[in-house]
């Protein structure tokens, strides 16, 4: 054998390391997924869960801050800073504080509403919100966990949302049965949009993120052209705008017609249940892991690593197709070219956050609807631009993405220990025969 | 530059890897650690290296204490260390991967590699390494590379080098030299820390020697001591260094290998046309230098190989086009000869690569669904079993030992029922201790009945396990000859002699003359064994 680059001796320092390159006589599986740039981003995407905690923290502390900096109130305090400082600390924290209470009203609980119902009724928007995130951070969670990087959720749920959509307003099928398809429809147009980098890289080696970033720009114009088609579009309409789902097709309301959470939140927490089994107790997910976390390994134990690709890109395009089903038959009933609005690229920051494990998406799915559905009340009840969210969103990432910074700033890891002790224990030592 | 450890302590979690450990490395001192796998010998190197932060204890560099944040400190404080997987850039030249990190630049920041060529010939030359500054390191043997990594260290000053399992990946040849290398810089003032499983070798260069046992130093010894006695000190009981196993009752052969040719990419072929059969109760050894297909065979076989011709067949089926699945189906047990990127998963626990290639059979699984706790239980009694040191079977095999790694996978490989067992270096890094089970273990499943192929650049482990003996050159097979046959016409046949050939040259003669293209593999280090077996 010739050249290796593994990290250290034994790979004990490092037990999240990819495998060395093994020379080019051996037929490598293409594409290995063992560059060190795979490793990092590795690292960043499955690092410990207390990292993804102090890293929502600390973005809330910078994105206060942020909010107390533009705040006119502090602004108008900050002139008179050196005469009467306590003015301004106290204005910031009036400013970021109310921010985040009309976040939490508008994402958790609203005390003013007028009945208890409704009162909880932004919880439930934020379950709303949060269903296409967690399917969707489970598409890209899963295909992580095999070691690649979907970046095509965006486009796996648009496919599923025109495919669901298509057989919701132009098939007409009895109660229940339609749903079935349409789910089916879904989960099957998402899954043709991942077999697709899948096959691709399994043949010729093509990288996956190339190709599931391009074919999110096809799924985009695709429906936008599709929804001027006569098959398509609502007739008579002139927007791109499909008709409306049938009422066979639509995800019913599980809490009652006040409150928009669909059936769509049920089949995430299925979904989280099964991806998780999945991966941690069925033969399919040994599979997986191991094609994901050494190539070479799994192609020596009988594991088919070319296999592995196309079925987990097919597994992770259908759960975010399910995202898509979730927005057309759930929340908006009809087909529009921004039915997945940013959910697809949301996703791949909430798999990040949940690092890769199903209920830490779940986890984090549900916190990014939080985000979405607050933002909204914050910026109408406090003047806070609702980009602060966005804000501490993409610092969430940032520090997901920099552990050692997180890590440095709670002071966490190499701490520094007492030097007497050992001097002590250093004499009594000696060399035995 | 005096080195000095007082009191390490290294802990994992509730594990002590490293336990009050002392040492001193005076320069131009040899310091060999010596120890079981798993005794913590890689662990206190890392430490010292600055990979690790100790839990308790100082390091002393002439006589002041330092600390070391990192192996950047490290390198500053004057300490190198080769590992044992090259951290080197295939696609650039020695010069460059010499000057990364340690860049000289003219003026605008442009590198000036020619200084680094400089300071690489001059090491070069007085050290007698051969290196050219301009090669690229992907073109070099992997003996060659390790040279280089000691260079980057020398460039960079060191004063005590670390090498942890230099030769695990070495031929004899190689390791011959590597010896003459460490006995100039030793000349030269170097100190150097020296790990390494083969006692021959550790004998041969050290002129210190602790060993380590269970975290802890139990003391040190002496160069001159035996084998026998420098084995039983590491392991804490007698060894016995020869298997004496009984003589091979061959049944009916029910492996062949016809033909077998695996194309490389440059058009010649890397197997070339290689017959050959093994019987039940029968360990064939492939032995060869480094590079000369064995690795291919074993791949081929396996069916890891699609461009393979020719015939492989086991109880009268043909392997070769079938699936690397139902091969191990069909009850073939594979070690590959890098654990590390063949045979096991390192994130994986231990009990998940102890069924890496059984994880979908009953009992570990039913339909699709697995059953972890089954899993568990055989990962247990595997680990009892094959003396795997470890805290837990659920812990990552990552954080194994490099010789417990090996024993996961030999252990995997041999407790299912098999039809034919392939090993690629079946005892790499691992013990003596452990190396006289594992062998007894190959012997024992022969007995039950299975042919057996054991491929390995160590004439020792060949003459220690072979019934007989097939050489490979440049991927032909030079012949098949008995396991008795001496080491003078092997070498020959590894040197490109066909089995008539070197038996007509009669096994009386001298060995290969010292220098010969390179391909006679190690005598000088098989001289030594003969003396060194009187003391077994
Ligand atoms: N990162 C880690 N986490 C947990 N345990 C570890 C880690 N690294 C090493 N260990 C444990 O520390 C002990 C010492 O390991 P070490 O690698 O130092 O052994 P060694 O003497 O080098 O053995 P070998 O001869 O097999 O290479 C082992 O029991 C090992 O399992
Ligand atoms: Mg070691």
């Amino acid at each position: 054998m010739s050249a290796a680059n593994g990290p250290n001796a034994e790979g004990i320092a490092e037990g999240t390391a990819a495998p060395p390159p093994i020379p080019g006589t051996v037929e490598t599986p293409p594409a290995g997924g063992d560059d060190r740039g795979r490793g990092i981003l590795k690292s960043i995407a499955t690092g410990s869960s207390l990292v993804a905690i102090l890293a929502v923290v600390l973005s809330i502390i910078l994105g206060g801050i942020l909010i107390a900096l533009t705040d006119e109130d502090v602004a108008a305090a900050s002139s008179y800073f050196f005469s009467r400082p306590g003015d301004t600390l106290g204005a910031a924290w009036a400013a970021a504080s109310g921010a985040y209470a009309a976040l939490f009203q508008g994402a958790v609980f609203n005390p003013r509403a007028d009945s208890l119902a409704l009162m909880f009724r932004p919880l439930t928007e934020t379950l709303t919100v949060a269903t296409p995130l967690i399917l969707a951070g489970l598409g890209v969670a899963v295909a992580f966990r095999a070691g690649l990087f979907n970046i095509g959720a965006q486009g796996q749920i648009i496919l599923g949302a025109m495919f669901a959509g298509w057989i919701g307003f132009s098939w007409h099928l009895p109660f229940g049965l339609h749903l079935v398809f349409v789910v089916l429809a879904g989960f099957v147009g998402g899954a043709l949009w991942g077999f697709i980098p899948g096959i691709l890289k399994a043949r010729t080696g093509a990288h996956e993120v190339i190709v599931t970033i391009m074919l999110n720009y096809i799924a985009i114009y695709l429906v936008g052209f599709l929804l001027t088609t006569p098959s398509f579009q609502n007739p008579g309409s002139s927007n791109p705008i499909s008709p409306r789902l049938d009422e066979t097709a639509v995800f019913p309301q599980i809490l009652g017609p006040q409150f928009r959470l669909h059936l769509g939140f049920l089949i995430a927490i299925a979904a989280t249940y099964g991806v998780w089994w999945l991966l941690n107790r069925s033969t399919v997910g040994f599979e997986l892991r191991a094609v994901g976390a050494n190539p070479f390994a799994a192609r020596t134990a009988g594991i088919s690593v070319t296999k592995g690709y196309v079925v987990v890109m097919m597994l992770a395009g259908g759960l975010a197709g399910l995202a898509g089903v979730a927005q057309v038959a759930g929340t908006e009933r009809v087909l529009t070219s921004g039915i997945a609005a940013s959910f697809g690229f949301d996703a791949i920051t909430v798999a990040l956050l949940g690092r890769s494990h199903p209920w830490g998406v779940f986890f984090a799915g549900v916190l990014f609807g939080a985000f979405r559905a607050g933002g909204v009340q914050m910026q109408t009840l406090t003047g806070t631009p609702i980009d602060i969210v966005l804000v501490v969103q993409s610092l969430i990432v940032l520090f997901i993405a920099a552990p050692p910074l997180v890590k440095a700033i709670f002071g966490i890891e190499r701490k520094k220990k007492p030097r007497k002790a050992s001097r002590a224990k250093a004499t009594v030592s000696g060399g035995a025969a | 530059m005096k080195l000095e450890l007082q009191g390490i302590t290294k802990r994992f979690g509730s594990l002590v890897a490293n336990d009050n450990i002392d040492l001193v490395v005076n320069p131009g001192q040899v310091h060999c650690l010596l120890g079981e796998n798993g005794a913590g010998k890689s662990t206190l190197m890392n430490v010292l290296y600055g990979l690790y932060e100790p839990t308790d204890g100082r390091i002393l560099v002439d006589g002041k204490p330092v600390t070391f944040r990192g192996p950047g400190d490290a390198m500053a404080a004057g300490i190198g260390m080769v590992h044992q997987h090259f951290m080197l850039i295939p696609v650039f030249t020695v010069a460059e991967n010499v000057a990364l990190g340690d860049e000289h630049t003219k003026a605008g920041g442009i590198l000036d590699l020619d200084k680094t060529r400089a300071r690489i010939r001059e090491i070069s030359d007085r050290y007698g390494f051969d290196v050219d500054p301009d090669a690229l390191v992907e073109d070099l043997p992997v003996g060659v590379q390790q040279r280089v990594e000691i260079i980057k260290a020398l460039v960079r000053k060191a004063e005590v080098l670390i090498l942890d399992e230099p030769t695990a990946v070495l031929t004899p040849q190689e390791t011959d030299e590597l010896i003459q290398i460490i006995e100039e810089l030793k000349a030269g003032g170097t100190a150097i820390v020296f790990i390494s499983h083969k006692l021959r070798e550790v004998k041969a260069v050290s002129d210190v020697i602790t060993v380590i046992r269970r975290g802890a130093v139990v003391g040190t010894v002496d160069p001159s001591a035996s084998t026998g006695e420098l084995a039983s000190m590491m392991v804490g009981r007698k060894v016995s260094l020869s298997l004496n196993k009984a003589p091979a009752t061959p049944g009916e052969t029910t492996f062949t290998v016809r033909n077998l040719t695996v194309p490389g990419a440059g058009g010649q072929n890397l197997v070339d046309n290689v017959s050959f059969d093994i019987s039940r109760g029968e360990i064939l050894a492939v032995a060869g230098v480094q590079g000369n297909g064995q690795t291919e065979l074993t791949e081929a076989i396996l069916g890891l190989h699609p461009h393979a011709s020719g015939s492989v067949r086991l109880n009268g089926r043909e392997l070769l086009g079938m699936k690397v699945k139902d091969i191990i189906r069909e009850g073939v047990g594979f070690v590959p000869e890098d654990r590390k990127v063949d045979g096991l998963v390192g994130s994986f626990s231990i009990a998940e690569n102890m069924i890496l290639n059984w994880y979908n059979e009953p009992p570990f699984a039913k339909g699709l669904a697995m059953k972890p706790a089954v899993v568990l239980k055989n990962a247990r009694e595997k680990v009892a079993e094959f003396d795997v040191r470890t805290q837990s079977a659920e812990a990552p095999v990552s954080t194994l030992s490099g010789g417990n790694q090996q024993k996961v996978v030999l252990a995997r490989e041999l407790s299912r029922p098999l039809n034919l067992f392939i090993a690629s270096q079946p005892t790499r890094g691992v013990d003596v201790g452990s190396i006289e089970f594992l062998h007894k273990r190959i012997v024992a499943e022969r007995d039950g009945g299975t042919p057996v192929m054991i491929v390995s650049t160590e004439l020792d482990e060949i003459s220690e396990l072979a019934d007989r003996i097939a050489v490979l050159h440049g991927g032909e097979l030079m012949g098949v000859v008995p396991g008795d046959t001496s080491r003078d016409v092997l070498g020959l046949m590894m040197a490109g002699m066909t089995a008539e050939e070197a038996l007509g040259q009669g096994p009386g003669q001298n060995p290969t003359p010292a220098g010969e293209g390179g391909t006679a593999a190690g005598e000088r280090i098989s001289g030594e064994h003969a003396a060194g077996e009187e003391t077994r």
